[in-house]
């Protein structure tokens, strides 16, 4: 029987929700248990959000100074020795999990399985590649631990509060190296849902031109209830940061509702919404690819379309 | 400072890839090969470090088949000092790389080993973390700005919250994301020049590495498509449908 390890993922005292997703990942092994572990300074709050997530056995902690920041090369040889016992070690395909998992596989020396969308059996999984143009069944070797990250779109999160499971101090010891350290986190604050877990996203391209322009995509968005994101290209304009960016090499998301503004649909960025619910599209280039994956597409200028959307919606 | 860079060839990002029917691979036979694009900003990172007076020498590595010279060939085109081909007829997955490029870091002692984040065609984005992890030295993985002083790189990192900057001693490895820097355009001249750059070539069986593979691919499938929707006539009638559907 399997025995699976998900690794928590936290920021700021919160656990996020990539790891109920990655949860959901670890039930359809159909395991014998499911184990949280939570690495950070102080992880009360963390481990009780955590423990209360239905299907999970047990939440781990570890608690040390050194872990106040998801610094992979501190948490991996942790992690790696709490992993022993354990078949399966999961955790999200966010930044925090695809920085911090292989490091744990190589200490295994093992194989990982990145962005599991789906699991056949114990061993068995699908995963895409080149941009989500195939989806490939991978076997990873039943004689190693498998260490997966799992593409929290193709999840939804389990379901969390009617349970408390136990809670228990792990204390491993592990000599942590020094030669990496953090400096800082900026951080954009922001009011607004989160990108990889709201239900609704308003994103813009290209198209929207300026940084200035980009505020016709955030009051719009305040007006429906949406998080806010965007494509490669008005990321590399400047128009937003960094962390707005959604697609191949950024966010992969599934909102119920994603709406596309002024962007023309590059394959790049269509792998990081294909999952979405309801894909509406709104461009002036009855042309763009876009329309190609949209459900409901609408023609024309984005400048003055939003603000009869606005009026519309009233 | 010597730095290595790891070159991967790979399918050409406008190549939209096809599955073939039978479900055993994707179609690669006479579609454009490119340099994976995180790896052309790796290069560029390292040339730029050795412009600034900062490293000495730059040295490209690639792993696969003989043909890869030509492809080596643009990396020293574009202005590293010198490439090492470790060959091997099929393909190998990151565990293997991590494993091939610490031996060659055993014999190149390098200061910095700079990657793509990721490679475009298995998308895996493994191989910097699990080569920092048996080289026992720091990773800094999706970095968007890197700075060289006294023994240290501090890189600032795109992370789903939004920039992370952190300190390693060096040696260290380091992976490129986008923003990093806008790779150079290869010129006539320099390809003439790269003609007598050296390229080491080694067998990958010669290195002793384990390349026992542990996942095995056993189908391929084209991804689920998304049928083509409506076009609405106005933002009226796109509101209204978007109520019906109890999204808005």
């Amino acid at each position: 029987m399997s025995k699976i390890l998900v690794i928590a993922e936290h920021l700021g005292g919160k656990l996020n929700p990539s790891t109920a997703r990655a949860v959901s990942a670890a039930a359809a092994v159909k395991p014998e248990i499911i184990d949280i572990l939570v690495l950070a300074d102080s992880v009360e709050a963390i481990a009780t959000e955590a423990a209360k997530i239905d299907g999970v056995s047990r939440v781990l902690t570890i608690a040390r100074a050194e872990n106040a920041h998801p610094l992979a090369a501190v948490l991996a040889p942790q992690i790696a020795k709490a992993a022993a016992g354990y078949t399966h070690v999961f955790a999200p395909s966010t930044t925090f999990g695809k920085d911090v998992a292989p490091r744990v596989a190589a200490l295994l020396g093992v194989a990982q399985v990145s962005d599991v969308m789906s699991v056949d059996a114990s061993h068995t999984f699908k995963r895409p590649i080149y941009a989500g143009n195939a989806i490939i069944t991978v076997e990873a070797d039943a004689a190693h631990a498998v260490v997966a990250t799992i593409r929290t779109a193709s999840w939804s999160a389990a379901a969390s509060g009617t349970q408390s499971a136990p809670i228990e101090a792990l204390s491993l010891d592990v000599a942590l190296p020094t030669h990496t350290r953090f400096v800082e986190l900026k951080q954009g604050k922001s009011d607004r849902p989160d990108l990889q877990s709201a239900s609704k996203v308003v994103s813009g391209g290209r198209g929207v031109g300026s940084k200035e322009n980009f505020e016709i995509i955030y009051k719009f968005a305040d007006k429906i209830g949406a998080a806010v994101g965007a494509s490669r290209a008005a990321v590399d304009a400047g128009y937003v940061p960094n962390e707005l960016q959604v697609g191949q090499t950024g966010k992969i998301i599934a909102p119920e509702l994603y709406m596309a503004i002024g962007i023309s649909g590059a394959i790049q960025h269509l792998t990081g919404i294909k999952d979405a619910g309801t894909i509406v599209a709104i461009n002036k280039d009855a042309e763009a690819p876009i329309f190609e994956v949209a459900d409901i597409g609408l023609v024309g200028d984005l400048f003055k379309l939003i603000p009869e959307l606005e009026q519309a919606i009233g | 400072m010597k730095i290595l860079v790891g070159y991967k060839r790979v399918v050409d990002y406008n190549v939209r890839v096809q599955v073939k029917p039978d479900g055993t691979g994707v179609s690669t036979d006479g579609v454009k090969l490119s340099a994976n694009p995180f790896d052309d900003i790796a290069l560029e990172e390292a040339l730029r470090l050795r412009e600034k007076g900062l490293a000495t020498e730059v040295v490209v590595v690639g792993i696969g088949p003989a043909d890869l010279t030509a492809h080596l060939r643009n990396g020293l085109a574009m202005g590293a000092n010198r490439a090492i081909h470790v060959v091997v007829a099929g393909e190998v997955q990151p565990l293997t790389v991590a494993r091939t490029f610490l031996k060659l870091i055993e014999k190149e002692q390098p200061d910095l080993v700079i990657l793509g984040k990721q490679a475009i065609d298995d998308d895996a984005s493994q191989t910097g973390q699990m080569l920092a992890a048996l080289w026992d030295r720091p990773q800094a993985t999706f970095a968007s700005k890197v700075e060289i002083a006294d023994g240290k790189a501090t890189v600032t990192r795109e992370v789903d919250a939004g920039l992370e900057v952190i300190q390693a001693d060096l040696p260290a490895v380091i992976t490129t994301d986008l923003r990093l820097n806008e790779p150079r355009f290869i010129k006539l001249p320099d390809i003439m020049k790269a003609k007598s750059k050296p390229i080491d070539t080694i067998e990958l069986a010669s290195l002793g590495v384990d390349v026992h593979d542990q996942l095995k691919t056993t189908h391929y499938a084209a991804p689920a498509k998304r049928s083509k929707g409506v076009l609405v006539k106005d933002a009226a009638e796109l509101v209204a449908t978007l109520k019906q559907k109890g999204l808005l």
